[in-house]
């Protein structure tokens, strides 16, 4: 099973790069106009997440160089230890519904911590991956067609966040610990 | 929330630092953290453009449109109360389709098309229709093929594999897409139950 899936993962990508250019080809588009055309947006949100990512980090520095970070995770551990979660992954868990940003700027901060081939890298890279900014995504899509009674769309939402959290370190622990 | 969280990151860190007497690392970290943040920030521009150009391709060459006509069973299933040709089936898809290309970014501008088109089918403009609850929970808890910025992220860190991750993360967001759909029809059915008028 780990074998199929690390091809996936080698192969995914590529195919990709493959398919739509030859398709898009075939179809008769232009296709590297259109690619730069689309390109150009992501200057744009590159740009756009910087305010997110400063001031994340600069909290986050703070938080860890200061040892409040351990201070958390070293009261919190014994209860993750026996579940085998690193308490370090603990804040991304939290803050991954409320900012993307936010979530990114640690995720990225435990990656280059930790290193990326680490368990606590790896473990987070699933997490970001897989895990959606839900309060962010409430906040926008209704804010814009003025909806303010959500029904159970948060707790459907959250739930949603919180099964694909359990399934990330689930399935890291099988396949990375 | 979030601001409650920044500011409690903030206090508590400086705090933390001062009782300790080592309130300097809190000038360091800071700084050195801004610039890391624009660093990394410069690292993605050349990820994010590939993605959103192949995707203006997959656009232009109509798979949009394509994968609409091949995911009707599904939406006709997930959005029963949506009319069968209405434009909102085309964006939420389209949205899904970014969701599910790992463009977080790039999803955004469909579902905001999506939900617009949504309201237009909505009688009560200031609460949420169930479509647009089912729609909100499918975003949340979506399949993610590739989910390009943390590969990205990876490789800007020097991973030796940096898309190893792709299959667990495909392998979590299935699971968590199925636990929205089935979610989404008990708290429906809990829901309508609990107001008593059907809708």
């Amino acid at each position: 099973m780990t074998e199929i899936i690390l091809e996936v993962s080698r192969w995914a990508i590529p195919l990709v790069l493959f398919f739509i250019p030859l398709y898009g080809y075939l179809r008769g588009v232009p296709i590297y106009e259109t690619f730069v055309a689309g390109a150009e947006d992501g200057f744009k949100v590159a740009i756009k997440i910087i305010p997110f990512l400063v001031g994340m980090l600069v909290a986050i520095a703070i938080f860890r160089a200061s040892g409040a970070m351990d201070l958390l995770a070293r009261s919190l551990n014994p209860l993750l230890r026996l579940i085998g979660v690193p308490g370090e992954v603990l804040p991304l868990a939290i803050m991954r519904p409320l900012s993307g940003g936010g979530a990114l700027g640690i995720a990225a901060e435990l990656i280059s911590n930790y290193g990326p081939d680490s368990f606590i890298g790896r473990l987070a890279s699933v997490m970001q991956g897989s895990t959606d900014t839900t309060f962010y995504v409430l906040t926008v899509y209704f804010g814009s067609v003025g909806v303010r009674r959500y029904r159970y769309a948060l707790a459907l939402g959250l739930l949603a966040d919180i099964s694909s959290l359990v399934a990330a370190i689930v399935i890291c622990r099988l396949m990375f610990a | 929330m979030v601001n409650l969280i920044w500011l409690l990151m903030l206090l508590s860190g400086i705090i933390v630092a001062g009782y300790n007497g080592r309130i300097e690392v809190v000038t360091e970290a800071s700084l050195e953290a801004a610039q890391t943040a624009v660093n990394l920030a410069f690292e993605l521009i050349g990820l994010m453009a590939m993605w959103l150009g192949l995707l203006k391709i997959a656009e232009e060459a109509g798979l949009v449109g394509l994968l609409a006509r091949l995911l009707r069973p599904f939406t006709r299933y997930l959005f029963p109360e949506i009319p069968r040709d209405h434009p909102a089936i085309g964006s939420i898809i389209m949205n899904l389709s970014a969701n599910i290309l790992g463009l977080g970014n790039a999803a955004t501008p469909f579902g905001l098309k999506a939900m617009q088109e949504l309201q237009t089918l909505n009688n009560r403009p200031e609460e949420a229709t169930p479509a647009m609850c089912t729609f909100l929970g499918l975003n949340t808890g979506c399949l993610t093929l590739i989910p390009a910025t943390i590969i990205g992220i990876r490789a800007a860190a020097n991973s030796t594999d940096p898309t190893i991750i792709v299959g667990p993360t495909i392998l979590a967001t299935g699971f968590s897409m199925i636990v929205a759909v089935i979610a989404d029809r008990f708290l429906r059915k809990l829901y309508n139950g609990f107001r008593g008028d059907g809708r």
